[in-house]
């Protein structure tokens, strides 16, 4: 999705700030466009600012500075439950004294809706998760998964244009999980409602979104589609947040039409595309993606001595811990397929990279 | 798949379940080794000596037993004939007896329950009935002329009765007569149901106010972090580590005519110095008192249910759309439900067995069914009557717990 302006964005932060002690800031002037339809995470670790982002949105707490704006109109001052925007909360917040009927249709007797309208938009919603026959059914007597279910089902009955989802899937287990990211994705894809999603599970972030915002320490460090975030990380932060990530220290030589040549240490040159590294005699952190790391010397690439430290089987891929330029933790994901040479632990072999895979980041 | 009617057996040969009890045994001897000291305490300190005690409000076997010629003579009638001359020698017979077992002062108390004055009576015919001869009832009629009235005769017939319901119906406003049939008593001398129902309006006020007055602070404490709340809640617990006497005896200080809230009322103008409001010895004195002793029963168990209550109810049932007062009335306040069942329950149980502070501050219309209860025990000492007494209380706050969980469910009370 292309980059979106404060005039086109449905729900725009603009210079938000948020302290909750008057000495901290929690959220540092924060600028954030969402597009209409947009799915989009906030990714970062806890504490990084991105929950508080979400309850500032919700209206359970206000913004010490800077404006939020939903459909182009100020909401600083309008109270949570006239926002009409749709919530699903870490442990879905379903009412335990009413079934799964009076649940959902609870949003939408506040709003005056008769009997039969309440009944027939219940069905829809339950419908579209596929619990119509849990209607009567009480929370406690549902799984996780189902509970799950019916929390999206309530949040989207009223046909909200925004709906805010704080880390709704946490308590579930893996598999359940991941099938759950599938099918909030299809609800969203056919729904076209705005979703605003946090999480600080990477995975989750990639699988779903638009675009993700990652947060740390009440900043975003990158705001970015997830093949982006993976493949064209900003910073160090960013390159080591998402997804695993091999991190070499140097000295940046010289700077020449966005590549850089950095010195390792010890007399070790390299190539890595300069992104956000500082000029010539600056310290830099350069990102290698283990999977884009070979085994042996190749004619195009750049390559270095490496020690075998540790094999993980894992069956479609190798895991390879070596030592690589003062680095004991450099990881190589060798692929399971004929003809590729074993390594053996203790053993010396080359390791090489291409400059294209490898980014000069902020030290 | 292993057929179902053959009963599964352990690698022994020995049929499962047997196996499991004995394996079950030493743990739940042990289990119940740990409760023992305490069973048996309860029962020797508590079942036991409730049990004897209520039993006393339906069984009394003291003119019975101390005056068995009497008895005997008096079973067949139906006490409104005349009495005979052969009951007169028995009567005679057994005065002479108590007097020398030194007994007669029982008798003649457990006569004069049922009728005024034949205490005396009673006590000083066995001084004389030794000396006297046949035909017994002229010399006894002679001795006093009281023996010749019917309601003495009558009197001595209820009291024969060794199970009664004598003492139960009196708790009620009834009266046993002498035939065995049960009256109302008369209009002037009905207190008991007054006071029972007095009893249980105070009862039902003190819950009410202290369910008012302690569901925000509940609330309050719950929503605070846990450093704060818990300081407040020492505040809260506070009145506990002081004596029940000395707080009863604080507000006799605090309510009286030239106490602190008078002074206080008086210097604000509310009221002049002359019109004073009269805040204790009264059934107003009972219920601040007492509102105020029993507040932390109704908090506490209001406050480990909202405790347990997750802010993110309310907060999505306003995302959806609810107003504050919608959110609280159809989302918070239901499932804070089980606290209000159980404070309530708790406060309204130890309120209708209250005596200390309507004995010292609730003066005569301030007065409970309990502070009867220890005037009979302590003071006239009809300890039948006291335990009747008691029986009908116990049965009501029975019924009302029965009630509470017909309407509520018991499961659905929550201490925390």
């Amino acid at each position: 999705m292309s980059t979106i302006s404060k005039e086109d964005g449905f729900v725009v932060f603009d210079h938000v700030q948020k302290s909750y002690d008057g000495e901290v800031l929690v959220v540092k002037d924060l600028n954030l466009y969402i597009g209409k339809g947009e799915f989009l995470t906030m990714l970062g670790p806890s504490g990084s600012g991105k929950t508080t982002c979400l309850m500032m949105l919700a209206g359970f707490e206000t913004a010490t500075y800077g404006d939020i704006l939903l459909d182009g109109k100020p909401i600083n001052h309008i109270p949570p439950h006239k926002r009409g925007i749709g919530m699903v909360f870490q442990n879905y917040a379903l009412f335990p004294h009413m079934t799964v009927g009076e649940n959902l249709s609870f949003p939408l007797e506040v709003r005056g809706q008769s009997k039969s309208e309440r009944e027939a938009n219940v069905i829809r919603a339950l419908d579209m998760v596929q619990m119509v026959d849990f209607i009567n059914r009480r929370p406690a007597q549902l799984s996780g998964g189902q509970q799950q279910r019916i929390a999206l089902a309530r949040s989207l009955v009223f046909e909200p244009e925004l709906v805010l989802m704080d880390e709704p899937l946490g308590a579930l287990d893996k598999q359940l999980r991941e099938h759950m990211q599938y099918e909030i994705k299809h609800l969203h894809d056919r729904l076209g409602v705005t979703v605003v999603y946090v999480t600080h599970d990477q995975s989750e972030a990639l699988t779903m979104s638009d675009r993700v915002a990652v947060f740390e320490d009440g900043v975003i460090q990158q705001l970015a589609s997830p093949s982006d975030l993976y493949e064209r990380p900003e910073n160090a932060f960013v390159a080591q947040f998402i997804g695993e990530n091999n991190t070499l220290k140097g000295t940046v030589k010289s700077v020449k039409d966005g590549v850089a040549t950095v010195d390792y240490g010890s007399g070790h040159l390299g190539e890595a595309m300069a992104i956000n590294c500082g000029e010539a005699g600056t310290a830099a952190t350069l990102s290698v993606r283990p999977e884009r790391v070979d085994i042996g010397a190749k004619s195009n690439a750049q390559a270095v001595d490496a020690k075998v430290l540790e094999l993980i089987y894992l069956g479609d891929h190798i895991r390879c811990r070596m030592s690589v330029l003062g680095n004991d933790d450099f990881v190589v994901k060798v692929a399971n397929a004929s003809g590729q040479k074993h390594l053996k632990v203790g053993e010396t072999t080359k390791v090489s990279w291409a400059k294209e895979d490898c980014r000069a980041l902020d030290a | 798949m292993s057929d179902i009617s053959v009963p599964l057996v352990a690698a022994d040969g020995t049929p499962l379940r047997k196996k499991l009890a004995q394996a079950m045994f030493k743990s739940r001897m042990r289990a119940f080794g740990l409760v023992l000291p305490l069973l048996a305490f309860i029962i020797v300190a508590f079942i036991i000596p409730i049990i004897s005690l209520l039993w006393q409000g339906v069984h009394d076997p003291r003119f019975a037993s101390l005056m068995p010629r009497t008895t005997e003579v008096l079973k067949p009638g139906d006490g409104k004939s005349e009495p005979t001359e052969k009951m007169f020698k028995a009567l005679v017979a057994d005065l002479v007896a108590t007097k020398k077992d030194r007994t007669i002062g029982q008798v003649a108390t457990r006569v004069n329950r049922e009728l005024a004055g034949a205490r005396s009576l009673f006590t000083s015919s066995a001084r004389k009935a030794k000396k006297l001869e046949a035909p017994f009832k002229q010399s006894l009629i002679g001795v006093n002329k009281k023996w010749a009235r019917l309601d003495v005769w009558q009197g001595m017939k209820t009291s024969s009765r060794v199970f009664t319901p004598g003492y139960l119906a009196k708790a009620l406003d009834f009266k046993l007569l002498a035939d065995g049939s049960i009256v109302r008593e008369d209009k002037s001398r009905r207190i008991y149901v007054m006071l029972l129902l007095r009893t249980m309006k105070i009862s039902l006020i003190v819950t009410l106010s202290t369910l008012v007055l302690g569901y925000p602070i509940a609330y309050l404490l719950s929503t605070l972090s846990v450093r704060t709340s818990n300081l407040l809640l020492i505040l809260v617990l506070l009145p506990f580590w002081t004596s029940l006497l000395v707080r009863t005896t604080a507000w006799i200080a605090m309510l009286q005519a030239q106490g602190v809230m008078n002074d206080l009322f008086v210097l604000f103008g509310l009221t002049s110095d002359g019109e004073r409001f009269s805040l204790i010895y009264n059934q107003t004195g009972t219920l601040i008192a007492m509102t105020h002793i029993l507040l932390p029963f109704m908090i506490l168990p209001l406050y480990s249910v909202m405790k347990t209550i997750p802010p993110s109810y309310v907060r999505a049932a306003k995302s959806m759309g609810a107003t504050n007062a919608t959110a609280f009335r159809r989302v918070y306040f239901p499932q804070s439900i089980p606290g209000i069942g159980a404070g309530a329950i708790l406060v309204f149980i130890l309120a209708i067995g209250y005596y200390i502070t309507p004995a010292l501050v609730g003066g005569q219309d301030g007065q409970m069914i309990s502070n009867l209860i220890d005037f009979h025990m302590r003071k006239s000492l009809n300890w039948n009557f006291a335990a009747a007494l008691g029986l009908v209380l116990l049965v009501i706050v029975m019924f009302l717990f029965w009630i509470y969980d017909r309407v509520i469910g018991i499961d659905n009370m929550k201490l925390g």
